[in-house]
């Protein structure tokens, strides 16, 4: 195993006796525990309404747990305030939707430049940084493209180039492939395998067990609860 | 080890700015319509103001050249015989001794009309009436000849007439050489005055010497009217000598009044419907505030997804607000800067058609300007406030 994926790396993810509960009863998480280290690349699997997406929001601050314990690199959340959770995923945390959420009518570059508004870097910077990093994910050639001018996957890409420019501690990503081809879908798959190799920390949730199969460590839910995890297993 | 608690950023002007915008560019034609009802309000407020103050920038052009240190006295109705009285002979030779009046003159009422000729009947009068007139009175009232000489010491004796713009009109008289026929003899025109409108009653007039008069048409020699132009800022004081100086056995019958406050007046009156269609503005803006905010309302509610990401990417619920409210403010300004542009525009070409000086009162400007600040920032806070409250997920929930 590569040192990337060592688990002896900080923990970047703790969760502990996590509960979500939406109005009307729904258990949407009962009691999760989890820790993802610095480094890690995990799939989140598991049946439709399980929870995912609702894990993937308490991981990534846009929601808050009704109770439990989430430490996000270092913060504990419920000690944070909205600002304070707002300004630890511009600094720290890059996501990737299903459905890109690219704005219309901007070229790439400018949607990239867009996902670092918000950590304070100036215009310049901004453009420059996000020049670099859609070399990284090889749209450089298509920078000046509007999304209705990109193919899905080349959507997916910038959207990950926004999502990694900021550098973030944790990438988290619903359903990434979920609107892709299996080619398209493979090349998105192949580029989170690159970053990772490059020492970004990756949560992704899929569907597709051959995606789930080729990541490192999986975490399966069931009703809310994680009924397996293939890193506590080897433990 | 315990991390620093984070620290949102704040965002440049330039940057805000830039956010506002971003949402305006994408959706240009409804720009256009929402910006459409401020402008035309902005436009409606600057024109009315504009034309307004162009009106009375003419009138004070007008009341600059015309000078507002002319008064005419006139005397009081008499009580014992119920008739208007008149002025010894002299009465302007002795206003002129007033210190501060610089030229003074007298007209005298005739009772005989003014007619084309003699088969006109006499009823036929057309409002105009013969008087009198030292030869001072041009020279008092800045009057100007549009045709011909004015009264002098040779032709004043002789029938001889000048009349003034009005009489020459509807006496129909346009060169002098004409005859006119006054109470029961015929008058040579020797000259057609040019306007005056610090004295409307001589615009109406047929003119003669003052000695004329005497030997033709009966006239006693008593003045009815006293003009005296004062020098500047003698006015006043001048106003409170005359009547005692020019009849001092009844200054309490005599009426001094100045023609310019009359224009000045007139010009005043003109505000009220100002008033109205200020008012009119007022409405149309305030609709053109609720199109904005209409606009604003749905643009959240369509923008849902572009909030959601925002949020996820580090926009601070402020950061948020702060980007509707830019871009409210933006909309309002666009259509507050045409309205200006518009108004400024409409004031100068009705200003062009009346051959009235344009002008666009500063403080117009800057109240518009604040109007447009005020109801941007008022529209926009709401679907604002809206906008920040959404929850992340919610706004990023695909549908
Ligand atoms: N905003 C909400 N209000 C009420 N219930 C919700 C809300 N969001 C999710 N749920 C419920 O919580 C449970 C978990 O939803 P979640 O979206 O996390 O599932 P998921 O595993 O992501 O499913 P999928 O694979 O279909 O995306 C579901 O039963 C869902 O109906
Ligand atoms: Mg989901």
């Amino acid at each position: 195993m590569s040192p990337a994926t060592s688990p002896s790396g900080e923990p970047v993810v703790e969760l502990t006796a996590v509960r979500k509960e939406y109005p009307g009863g729904v258990a949407a998480l009962a009691g999760v525990d989890l820790t993802v280290r610095r480094g890690e690349m995990t799939a989140i699997v598991g049946p439709s309404g399980s929870g995912k997406s609702t894990l993937l929001h308490i991981v990534g601050t846009l929601d808050r747990p009704s109770s439990g314990s989430v430490r996000i690199a270092g913060h504990e959340v419920a000690d944070l305030r909205d600002r304070e959770l707002s300004a630890l995923r511009a600094q720290s945390l890059g996501f990737v939707f299903q459905s890109f959420h690219l704005a219309p009518g901007v070229s790439a570059l400018d949607n990239v430049a867009d996902g670092l508004l918000y950590s304070g870097r100036p215009l310049r910077t901004r453009r420059r940084e996000a020049a670099e990093v859609l070399e990284r994910v090889g749209l450089a050639d298509r920078m000046a493209h509007r999304p209705h001018e990109l193919s899905g996957g080349q959507k997916q890409r910038a959207a990950i180039a926004r999502a990694i420019a900021g550098d973030p501690v944790l990438l988290l990503a619903d359903e990434p492939t979920g609107a892709l081809d299996t080619a398209s879908g493979d090349a998105v798959m192949a580029l989170l395998h690159d970053l990772n190799a490059g020492g970004t920390t990756i949560a992704v949730i899929t569907h597709d067990h051959e995606i789930a199969a080729t990541l490192p460590r999986r975490v399966r839910l069931r009703d809310g609860l994680i009924v397996s995890d293939t890193a506590r297993a080897a433990a | 080890m315990r991390a620093a608690r984070p620290r949102p950023a704040r965002l440049s002007a330039a940057d805000v700015l830039r956010t506002g915008a971003a949402g305006l560019r994408t959706r240009p034609a409804r720009v256009v319509l929402s910006a459409l009802g401020i402008a035309i309000g902005i436009a409606t407020m600057i024109s009315v103001v504009g034309i307004s103050a162009s009106g009375k920038a003419d009138v004070q052009r007008r009341l600059d050249r015309l000078g507002t240190d002319l008064l005419v006295a006139s005397p009081g109705v008499s009580l014992l015989t119920g008739e208007k009285a008149a002025f010894t002979p002299g009465a302007e030779k002795t206003a002129r001794r007033i210190e501060g009046v610089e030229h003074s003159a007298a007209t005298g009422t005739l009772t005989g009309t003014v007619r084309r000729s003699d088969k006109i009947p006499e009823e036929d009068t057309g409002g105009i009436t013969a008087q009198a007139a030292t030869e001072t009175l041009l020279a008092t009232l800045r009057g100007e000849l549009r045709r011909g000489t004015w009264l002098n010491a040779g032709n004043g004796r002789f029938p001889s007439v000048v009349l003034g713009s009005v009489a020459a009109r509807r006496l129909g008289v346009d060169e002098i050489g004409r005859q006119v026929f006054i109470a029961d003899r015929y008058f040579t025109v020797i000259g057609i005055l040019a306007p005056l409108p610090l004295a409307p009653e001589i615009e109406r007039s047929a003119l003669t010497g003052w000695d004329a008069a005497r030997e033709y048409l009966r006239f006693d020699g008593r003045p009815t009217s006293v003009y005296a132009r004062s020098a500047d800022g003698a006015v006043s004081r001048v106003r409170g000598l005359l009547p005692r100086t020019i009849d001092p056995r009844n200054p309490q019958d005599v009426k001094v009044t100045d023609p310019s406050a009359a224009l000045q007046a007139k010009a005043a009156a003109t505000g009220a419907f100002t008033d109205l269609l200020l008012g009119l503005g007022a409405v149309a803006l305030l609709v053109g505030g609720v199109g904005v905010a209409n606009t604003m309302v749905v643009s959240v509610l369509e923008r849902r997804h572009e909030i959601g990401l925002r949020r996820s990417l580090g926009a601070t619920r402020g950061h948020v607000r702060l980007q509707f409210v830019t871009e409210s403010l933006l909309l309002s300004v666009l259509g507050g800067a045409a309205g200006m542009v518009l108004g400024s525009l409409a004031t100068a070409a009705y200003a062009a058609s009346a051959g009235l000086p344009p002008v666009v009162p500063v403080w117009s400007i800057s109240a518009g300007f604040a109007a447009t600040l005020a109801i941007g920032t008022l529209a926009g806070l709401y679907p604002a406030v809206r906008a920040a409250r959404l929850s992340p997920t919610t706004a990023l929930q695909t549908p």
